[in-house]
């Protein structure tokens, strides 16, 4: 038998929230943060959330690359907030990160992972999370100061007061299967590079 | 005369007089005195990774934010690094990695062949430009020559510190 069966961990409600309506309501003022996302959904969905602002430094490939270049320029740019915008599947290629993250415990830095428990980009395949593994608790055992499971809009509501504050903090947004927002995006890796750079360092 | 045997600690004072602040390390007895050093400096990050890849993409956090970062690895984390050497290539990040090795000059385990002897063939193939250190005297110039390409001319440059320089580890 080839099917794979969900594990006992999946116990949480199932995922009521779109993410297109999700993940512009929990990151309502894009333009506080410094942003980098993995790839895929995530790099659209903030594309297109902000024009391709240069604030955004969105991977087109790099898979699993996403949490420690946050964690590289969050510890470059203290004053500044930074948030790492990123899916289960490029989030699981890069656990490890977590650890070395939370040794670390930038509190200018927070990571949103954009749960709909599939690859969305590769032909819908469920991913572990869909089957069960649980990437808050991983963030929570991997030292994570504040980790929270965002289901429900009134978790959106708290979730979006948390952002503002300080602290290291990691956010499960969990999301229904289905397209994210997504805008024409410029896929010339070292423009954006200077772009970010030329917007934050002049 | 300055006594080259010194290098790992003049190493280190070079790297941050060339303003490097965040070290990133998979631990390995050749980068000891590196990692130390940074472990005790409050004005440098010491970033322990849990896999070398991960201070690939570090790196390019750190230059987005404009601050200069080095990876410490052993020749076997090479290979955990090659697909997210992509992102350094593809947006021409600085990129600087000093490359103990093992599977080289004297290597007494047999398991470390394979990744020491394609280091360097993987990583050209990937982009970087590699330097190579056999001599203690070679390593202080051959690092200034490596700041200056990395940091100066945006190149991703590896460092090999030969089992020649550190000692390959008795079985």
């Amino acid at each position: 038998m080839a099917a794979l069966q969900k594990l006992p961990t999946s116990n949480l409600p199932d995922a009521v929230l779109d993410r297109r309506q999700a993940v512009p309501a929990l990151i309502d003022r894009p333009q506080d943060f410094l942003i980098v996302t993995g790839l895929a959904g995530a790099a659209q969905e903030l594309s297109a959330m902000t024009g391709n602002t240069p604030n955004l430094f969105a991977m087109g490939g790099a898979m699993g690359a996403a949490l420690m270049t946050a964690l590289g320029l969050a510890l470059a740019q203290p004053k500044k907030k930074v948030l790492c915008v990123t899916g289960d599947g490029d989030l699981l290629m890069s656990v490890g990160g977590l650890a070395t993250i939370a040794l670390q415990n930038p509190s200018n830095l927070t990571v949103i992972c954009v749960d709909n428990g599939h690859y969305g980009e590769t032909g819908n395949q469920e991913s572990h999370t869909g089957l069960g593994v649980r990437l808050d608790t991983i963030a929570a055992g991997s030292g994570f100061p504040a980790v929270h499971t965002i289901n429900t809009d009134t978790d959106l509501e708290e979730g979006r007061r948390l952002l503002q504050q300080d602290g290291l903090r990691f956010m499960l947004l969990r999301v229904k299967e289905g397209p994210p927002l997504k805008e024409k995006r410029n896929l010339v890796p070292h423009m954006e590079r200077e772009n970010f750079r030329k917007a934050l360092l002049g | 005369m300055t006594d080259a045997s010194n290098w790992p600690d003049r190493l280190y004072d070079l790297l941050r007089s060339a303003n490097v602040t965040q070290f990133a390390y998979v631990p390995d007895a050749g980068h000891k005195v590196l990692i130390n050093r940074s472990l005790a400096d409050p004005d440098a990050h010491s970033i322990p990774l849990t896999t070398e890849e991960e201070g690939v993409a570090l790196a390019a956090g750190a230059d987005l934010g404009g601050e200069r970062a080095v990876l410490l690895m052993q020749s076997s984390g090479v290979g955990n690094c090659i697909n997210l050497l992509s992102l350094i290539a593809g947006c021409r990040f600085p990129l600087l990695t000093l490359v103990s090795m093992r599977g080289d000059f004297g290597e007494g385990n047999p398991w470390q062949f394979p990744m020491g002897q394609a280091t360097e063939p993987v990583l050209k193939a990937m982009g970087a430009i590699v330097l190579r250190c056999d001599q203690p005297e070679e390593v202080i110039p051959t690092v200034s020559a490596a700041i200056t390409m990395v940091f100066q001319s945006n190149q991703a440059v590896a460092v090999l510190l030969g089992q020649r320089l550190i000692g390959a580890k008795k079985f």
